[in-house]
């Protein structure tokens, strides 16, 4: 890079980010394929019409390989995998992305808090949590689906409050860890309110974990769907989803490797792309790794 | 003395611990008149750094008045303290530890401006941020650049700047120097004293070094274990120390001379523990001239004369002047 006389201008912040993430490869990789998979959600009719392939049954054609007339074969009862996986994409993306971020939004700060006051409010929270832990996610999350109605919306809100504790306790943990750092006591020294200690000081210096978190139970989240959906309490069949296409395909397992293998693929896919982002974003906001 | 910045009286701070109270300051009054530097000194663990921050109210004191500028500031609100912040500065001991890592330099020095919205526009800040950097001598290209790619002065030259944005009236300086180079030392150190000059700051000085504090302050404090044991005016203080810890204290620092034969006070023993102190001198342990009633009675601070203060049952025999 050539230094001009402009280097010191203030640069922002989001471009300043974006400009290292760039630099990243593997980061760059996953977000292209998150972008991919992204739009094959929101085009999904464009490549596959719902009614005549995604749900139609052809009992004749039922359990063929993958051929060029079905990329990824047909299951059981006839219908492409690969109309199906683009339009689960809809179901099973959004679920992913949003209960993770629920779980975020309200495991965060309850931690941060926790972490940050100590004493009687962190006993309070985390003893809260620890009731949240006790009981099974999957059973917190069929309580909540069923005191609330079935609907997609109500699935993610399930999945998404049974994930907070998990975050509660690491946000808790990273601020603990930072909290006791001088230039926290500094924020203090010059004026700052507690709000703005925990957000602007502490919580950008626990990411790392966050992140890592975060990407790694979108993979759980989508698989807790398609347990709820196999109880009948989430995706109602004959809507396509990948959760519930994968433990659909157990039972085929044997002859038809086909009905579990690319619905399998297309969460790993999910999952590595996000963690390859995710991986990207922490080293990206973390000055510390400038090259 | 009306025109004193800081009044401290019987200042306090105990903090619980599992094996019982800790005394970490106890009992330590004086007063500071303003455009004047307090040195603060005493080996590690003996409550220089604690008292430095209760006064800042960054610990709550366990008892006492820290009167700043005739107001005491142990009584009011957090919110009003926060406005007072601005008044009462302090810069830290580890330049590393005390500059949040995430941040560029322009934002750490500017961060106190934004939290007190001194500036309405985000270019008046900035330009007041780089008159800041030049204050204190950190090149205007380095606006940009994050604490962990700078030297340990400049670092430290970043928590003067963000210590002095506000403007304060004085600030307390937490070992400012003793994580850096000999030779940055004397670069920081003279760049307080500038500072001092030319904005009429008042510095509590807080350090282990005592060449440090004899080239830098007006009065010196001596701290044993949470006590003040002697408080005298600088130069009275190097050519009359009274309290046996300030003489031991003073025979340590080298001497740069040849055949120079001084003799040397070795201190005995380890220093006590803080924690639920018995009654007594706290120095009497290790005191060569420790009597019986060093064990049982805790000395008063005694005056005598010309400002200088000691804490010991002995101070009229050991005084010469």
């Amino acid at each position: 890079m050539v230094k001009t006389a402009q280097t010191y201008k203030k640069r922002s912040m989001a471009s300043e980010i974006w400009r290292r993430l760039c630099r990243n490869k593997m980061a760059m990789l996953g977000l292209v394929i998150m972008v991919i998979l992204v739009l094959t959600a929101i085009f999904a009719d464009v490549i596959a019409d719902y009614d005549t392939k995604v749900i139609a049954q052809d009992i004749k054609n039922r359990l063929q390989g993958p051929s060029m007339a079905h990329w990824c074969g047909t299951d059981e009862f006839g219908r492409d995998i690969f109309a199906r996986l683009v339009h689960g994409s809809r179901v099973s993306l959004v679920v992913g992305l949003v209960s993770v971020t629920i779980s975020l939004i309200i495991g965060g700060p309850l931690g941060a808090v926790a972490g940050y006051y100590g004493g009687r409010v962190d006993n309070v929270i985390m003893r809260i949590m620890d009731i949240f832990l006790a009981v099974p996610s999957i059973l917190l999350a069929m309580t909540i689906v069923a005191a609330l109605g079935t609907s997609l919306v109500n699935v993610m809100l399930a999945i998404g409050i049974s994930g907070v504790p998990g975050y509660a306790r690491i946000v808790r943990a990273s601020v603990m860890s930072i909290k006791d750092q001088e230039f926290v006591e500094a924020s203090r020294a010059i004026g700052a309110k507690s709000p703005t200690t925990i957000f602007r000081e502490i919580l950008p210096n626990c990411l790392a974990p966050i992140i890592v978190q975060a990407t790694l139970s979108v993979a759980s989240a989508i698989l807790s769907t398609a347990s709820l959906s196999f109880l009948g309490l989430g995706v109602q069949p004959p809507s396509p989803e990948w959760g519930a296409m994968l433990s659909g395909g157990r039972n085929y397992l044997r002859d038809a490797l086909h009905l579990t293998l690319f619905p399998g693929l297309s969460i790993v896919i999910t999952i590595l792309a996000l963690n390859l982002l995710g991986d990207g974003l922490r080293d990206a906001l973390d000055p510390r790794l400038k090259q | 003395m009306s025109d004193a910045i800081l009044e401290v009286k019987n200042l306090k701070k105990y903090f619980n611990t599992p094996g019982g109270v800790l005394h970490a300051v106890d009992d330590v009054s004086f007063t500071l008149e303003k455009g004047r530097i307090l040195g603060v000194v005493g080996e590690s663990g003996c409550g220089k750094s604690t008292m430095g921050r209760a006064i800042l109210r960054l610990h709550e004191p366990t008892s006492g008045e820290v009167n700043f500028e005739g107001r005491d500031i142990t009584k009011i609100s957090a919110e009003e303290m926060r406005k007072l912040r601005s008044d009462m500065q302090i810069i830290f001991q580890d330049p590393f530890a005390s500059l949040n890592p995430r941040k560029s330099v322009s934002e750490l020095i500017g961060e106190p401006l934004r939290l007190h919205k001194i500036y309405k526009s985000k270019a008046e800040r900035e330009q007041h941020v780089l008159e800041l950097m030049e204050v204190v001598g950190l090149a205007e290209r380095l606006a940009n650049s994050y604490p962990h790619e700078l030297d340990g002065g400049r670092r430290q030259r970043i928590g003067i700047a963000r210590a002095l944005a506000l403007n304060p009236k004085f600030i307390v300086c937490d070992e400012p120097v003793s994580a850096l180079d000999v030779s940055i030392q004397a670069q920081i150190l003279n760049l307080l004293k500038k500072l001092k000059r030319e904005r009429g700051l008042t510095y509590m000085f807080i350090t282990h070094d005592l060449s440090v504090v004899n080239y830098f302050s007006d009065e010196i404090m001596v701290m044993y274990l949470g006590r003040m044991v002697e408080y005298a005016p600088s130069e009275e203080l190097f050519k009359n120390p009274v309290h046996p810890y300030t003489r031991a204290l003073l025979s340590a620092i080298p001497v740069p001379r040849l055949r120079s034969k001084r003799e040397r006070i070795l201190l005995k023993g380890e220093i006590t523990s803080p924690i639920n102190p018995k009654p007594g001198c706290r120095f009497a342990p290790r005191c060569a001239y420790a009597k019986e009633c060093c064990f049982k009675d805790s000395p008063e601070l005694r005056d005598l004369g010309g400002g200088h203060k000691v804490a010991c049952h002995f101070s009229q025999e050991f005084f010469k002047g």
